[in-house]
């Protein structure tokens, strides 16, 4: 029973990984944490089931509409909290976003109602693999991820655009002194954060069959936690984040009661808060 | 004459309170609705909690985001009392506000070495732990079915049939906390919690025990949130965790932001316009949390600090809207305040 919770927890793990990554991906550009990744999340989620389940798109189709969606609203994000607030500190655009997280949460429930939809499923069968059973839509979402968060890599390392971020992320006043568009590189970093929260959001809604209103708030903060454990600024720490609180919270139902799942993701959060504040894997500042 | 968010209540300036307090005790005279009352009695128990949350994060500068756990471990400790040892409401609503105090304390002793944003997500954090673990702890909370039949207040001589007593209630009540948040702001303690917000270093080089002081305000803002909540349970008479989810907390925000954060009538003020604003568009009541966020950034974009409060808390001073420099990172941890045994 340990090898298939494992791979649940690693599937469900990879996905709010996503969402860490595109936390850290804001928060070591621009410095400031937004809080209406999970609201992004959800509406891709929507945007990909009626993908599937409205228009029969296949799959790869749907994943990109939630992508440009997230990407989109992302920006649109940006351009309404972050930049009149540049100078701002940290708690007004965090607040402007709690606002505007508030508004698309009540939004979706008023348009789309608060039951949850169905979301058709695909790659239903499952393989064996050294006498375990693994479903082949576990194994997409994974390599999903994986070529993801590899495309990122590329686009941060191999880019003009890239090497603009990462010179922003390192110091604002110096990249802008050089020629850097600081702008443009923050919506950019707005669009790579919530299409990786989009194509999450998808995924999800095509991993459990279901998407509903309010399914962002837990996703946000989830994939929040899991970017703290890697200390906000670290890509492979928030990555190494969201496969743990993914595989533990697996193995809490396999070993305790169900209902106590969730705490798992705000213990290990606020556990690595106070113990080590800069993160497992903060060390490596900057170097996204 | 003094700025508003300036304004206590003295000998001087009776001429502006007498009137309000006035006109608030004969508002059950004029109005017999029962609704009208309702609303009124639930704009006093938001204005005991977002004057609570403004000693943290208005007069010390500490982002706490968790205060609906306060409240709703006040409301859950009055109910228990209540349902299972039968405890009277003169007993069960100090005891709410002493184990909000209790549990806020213990969380602030190991998170207030974080600040700003981190302090801000570990409270979120404890939010929505406790919030859960409301939800999962069936032998003492009931969990997801709440607790119904909490019985109403018994005083003497008054019989809480209908909200006109409750009315009276929460007015003496709002009236003995806003007093005793007046007393402790104009106090050695809150001018040492408003200098640690102002610049903590400097106070810290005036032989200011910092740390002690944040936990102070924490212990402080976490139990007058439990006497809210012990009002509420014996007010709604069930309780149950929906009612204190971060939602929640975040309109307890939104009104101390829109009041104004730092002054003594700004929360009262944000309390009463957010719990009336919605009422007044009964017709959208789905449209609320939407009004709720429209609101929170209207302010945040054009009025930072609120209808009447102390400039400069949310945002820095002269950091308006101009291209300044993007502000330097903000160091995670707080060392200036760690206390001795921890180092």
């Amino acid at each position: 029973m340990l090898v298939p919770q494992l791979i649940n927890g690693l599937t469900q793990g990879s996905l709010y990984a996503l969402v860490a990554v595109g936390f850290v991906i804001i928060f070591g550009t621009l410095n400031l944490v937004t809080f209406a990744h999970g609201e992004v999340y959800m509406v891709a989620a929507f945007v990909g089931y009626f993908a599937l389940a409205v228009y029969h798109l296949p799959w790869p189709l749907a994943l990109l509409a939630g992508m440009v969606a997230g990407a989109v609203l992302g920006m649109a994000t940006e351009k309404l909290a972050f930049r009149p607030m540049r100078s701002a500190g940290h708690m007004p655009p965090l607040l402007i976003t709690i606002g505007l997280s508030v508004i698309l949460k009540d939004l979706a429930v008023i348009v789309w109602g608060a039951e949850n939809r169905a979301v058709p499923s695909i790659y239903q069968q499952t393989i064996q693999v050294a006498g375990v059973h693994v479903s082949v839509l576990q194994l997409v979402i994974l390599a999903l991820a994986c070529a993801l968060v590899g495309v990122l890599r590329l686009l941060l390392h191999r880019t003009r655009m890239g090497r603009a971020m990462r010179a922003t992320a390192q110091d604002h006043e110096a990249a802008y002194a050089m020629g850097v568009n600081i702008n443009r590189v923050f919506s950019v970093a707005f669009a790579l954060a919530s299409a990786l929260g989009g194509a999450a959001g998808v995924l999800v809604g095509i991993y459990y069959n279901t998407v509903y209103a309010t399914m962002g708030s837990t996703a946000g903060l989830k994939g929040f936690a899991a970017c703290i454990f890697g200390g906000l600024t670290s890509i492979p720490g928030a990555i190494l984040g969201g496969l743990i609180i993914g595989v533990v919270e697996n193995l809490t139902v396999q070993f305790m009661a169900s209902g106590y799942r969730d705490v798992v993701a705000f213990l290990v959060m606020v556990a690595v808060l106070i113990v080590r504040p800069q993160g497992l894997l903060g060390k490596t500042l900057r170097s996204i | 004459m003094t700025p508003l968010y300036a304004f206590v209540p003295s000998a001087r300036n009776r001429r502006v309170w007498v009137p309000v307090l006035a006109g608030a005790a004969a508002v059950p005279l004029v109005v017999r609705s029962e609704y009208v009352l309702n609303v009124a009695v639930l704009a006093g128990i938001y204005i005991i909690l977002a004057s609570s949350l403004n000693v943290t994060n208005g007069y010390t500068g500490l982002f706490s985001f968790g205060h609906a756990a306060f409240y709703g471990i006040g409301a859950y400790t009055a109910a228990l009392l209540a349902t299972r040892l039968a405890a009277p409401f003169w007993l069960t609503f100090p005891a709410a506000g002493l184990a909000a105090a209790a549990v806020g304390s213990a969380i602030a002793v190991p998170t207030l070495r974080l600040r700003g944003i981190f302090l801000a997500l570990v409270t979120i954090g404890f939010q929505e732990i406790t919030f859960l673990v409301t939800m999962n702890w069936m032998s003492l909370t009931r969990g997801p079915l709440g607790i119904p039949r909490i019985p109403p207040p018994a005083l003497p001589g008054i019989s809480f049939r209908s909200n006109v007593a409750y009315y009276y209630l929460i007015l003496v009540l709002d009236i003995a906390v806003l007093f005793a948040l007046t007393r402790i702001m104009t106090s050695r303690i809150g001018r040492t919690l408003i200098a640690i917000r102002e610049d903590e270093l400097a106070a810290q080089s005036c032989a200011v025990p910092v740390f002690r002081y944040k936990v102070l305000a924490f212990g402080l803002a976490t139990f007058f949130a439990g006497l809210a909540g012990a009002f509420f349970a014996h007010h709604a008479r069930f309780v149950s965790a929906d009612s204190f989810r971060l939602d929640e907390t975040f309109v307890i925000l939104t009104m101390l932001i829109v009041g104004g954060m730092g002054s003594l009538v700004g929360p009262v003020i944000g309390a009463v316009a957010l719990v009336i604003i919605p009422e007044a568009f009964r017709f959208f009541a789905e449209y609320r949390g939407v009004v709720y966020g429209l609101i929170l950034i209207g302010v945040i974009l054009f009025r930072p600090h609120g209808i009447a409060g102390v400039p400069g808390i949310i945002q820095p001073r002269g950091a308006a809207r101009a291209p300044a420099p993007p502000h330097k990172p903000e160091p995670a941890l707080d060392v200036a305040s760690t206390p001795e045994s921890a180092r």
